[in-house]
């Protein structure tokens, strides 16, 4: 028990890492990694969005889409659980840290599109993980994508000084820089 | 004529992927195959123009505080039918775009023609500006698709192109060749528009 945790820890983390290998966040991770500060508030917020909703989504299916046969409505209602998660969020962060709702600005309730918060929650049920599982796994996705966007943001603070042909300015040299990114990521392939 | 106008803006001018940047999760996972591609373009082609159509029908009628999670809703129940539509009748092609099937719901393509189009437009704009903006979704897809498949795997659309001596970079059909592909595009892209406009 303890140790198919560990795997799925560890595993969502680094080897199937959301954002550099399974390509699910891209949106914020492109838009929202221009400083390492609203990086990291971008990835907390979005930690707490991923682990609350894999759980509430997994109850949600297991008591009531399963229980009445309406498994075709489960992309619907996740999409709505999720919704009304990121609302609460948003009124959270406003009232704590006016200026960190200033710096996410439009991307804030942006993470209900953010595709790595529905993807996490539909994988905890296709791969048919239990309530403690899909939080383990809803956590460390988002962990691994606080890694990712972190990393990425770091590099491109430094990116913004550095003299880059003018056609790779902007999204090119990111995109490039990704690519590298991913390419470091895959060298724990092998890890479990 | 508007019809051909709204439908021509979206094919190359405005379009999605290259100069909007819109909806990259799918334009990057799912384009290790030309086909695979095209299935995931087309399928979202079908949602937009579907839900550009319906939201530029009751645009009227929705209040305006709730017309986001009104228009997700409208979204998710489209999705829906392409899922299950496609797995009735293309169960290949579902099993390999798999969880990105659900995920055209949070496709920013989509919500954004739907708030920035559709809930300003009459219906057959909206169609109109659907379809386009679906289609250059998908030529921009299969392009990509194209060149990861012929580099990563010597075919296109499963055919062999090059000779059997043909060593396949397998590295552009793993997750860094989808990065890397779409940036030098990109460049590729800035570069002409640029040497046009000097």
């Amino acid at each position: 028990m303890g140790s198919k945790l560990i795997v799925i820890f560890i595993g969502a983390i680094l080897i199937n890492n959301f954002v550099l290998s399974r390509f699910l966040g891209i949106c914020p991770f492109l838009g929202v990694s221009k400083q390492v500060e609203t990086a990291t508030g971008m990835g907390m917020a979005v930690t707490f969005v991923m682990t609350v909703s894999s759980a509430v989504t997994w109850v949600v299916q297991k008591l009531i889409l399963e229980k009445f046969g309406l498994e075709y409505l489960q992309t619907i209602v996740f999409i709505l659980v999720i919704a009304s998660l990121v609302q609460l969020v948003e009124m959270v962060i406003l009232k704590s840290s006016p200026t960190l709702y200033q710096a996410l600005g439009v991307y804030l309730p942006l993470i209900t599109t953010n595709c790595a918060v529905l993807g996490v929650t539909i994988l905890n049920i296709d791969s048919g993980y239990n309530l403690l599982e899909s939080m383990v796994h809803g956590f460390a996705a988002a962990l691994g994508f606080t890694l990712a966007i972190v990393i990425f943001a770091g590099v491109r603070e430094r990116l913004a000084f550095s003299d880059i042909p003018k056609p790779f300015q902007g999204f090119p040299i990111a995109l490039i820089t990704a690519s590298l990114l991913s390419i470091a990521f895959l060298g724990f392939q092998g890890l479990l | 004529m508007s019809f051909m106008k709204e439908f021509r803006r979206g094919l190359v001018k405005e379009n999605p992927t290259f100069s909007l940047l819109l909806g990259m999760c799918p334009t990057l996972a799912v384009t290790t195959a030309a086909a695979n591609g095209l299935g995931m373009g087309l399928a979202t082609t079908a949602v937009l123009t579907a839900s550009n159509l319906l939201i530029s029908l009751i645009r009227n009628v929705v209040p305006n505080k709730i017309r986001i999670p009104v228009y997700v809703v409208v979204i998710a129940s489209f999705v829906t039918v392409v899922d299950l539509v496609m797995q009735a009748f293309l169960p290949g092609l579902h099993a390999v775009l798999g969880l990105f099937i659900p995920l055209i719901v949070v496709n920013c393509i989509i919500l954004q023609r739907a708030e920035a189009f559709a809930s300003q437009h009459g219906p057959l704009d909206s169609i109109a500006d659907g379809l386009g903006m679906g289609l250059g979704f998908t030529g921009a897809l299969t392009i990509l698709g194209s060149i990861r498949e012929i580099i990563g795997a010597g075919t296109i659309f499963g055919k062999a192109i090059f000779g059997a001596s043909y060593q396949p970079m397998l590295i552009m059909i793993l997750a860094p060749g989808a990065f890397l592909t779409l940036g030098l595009l990109i460049a590729l892209l800035n570069y002409l528009r640029m040497r046009r406009s000097a």
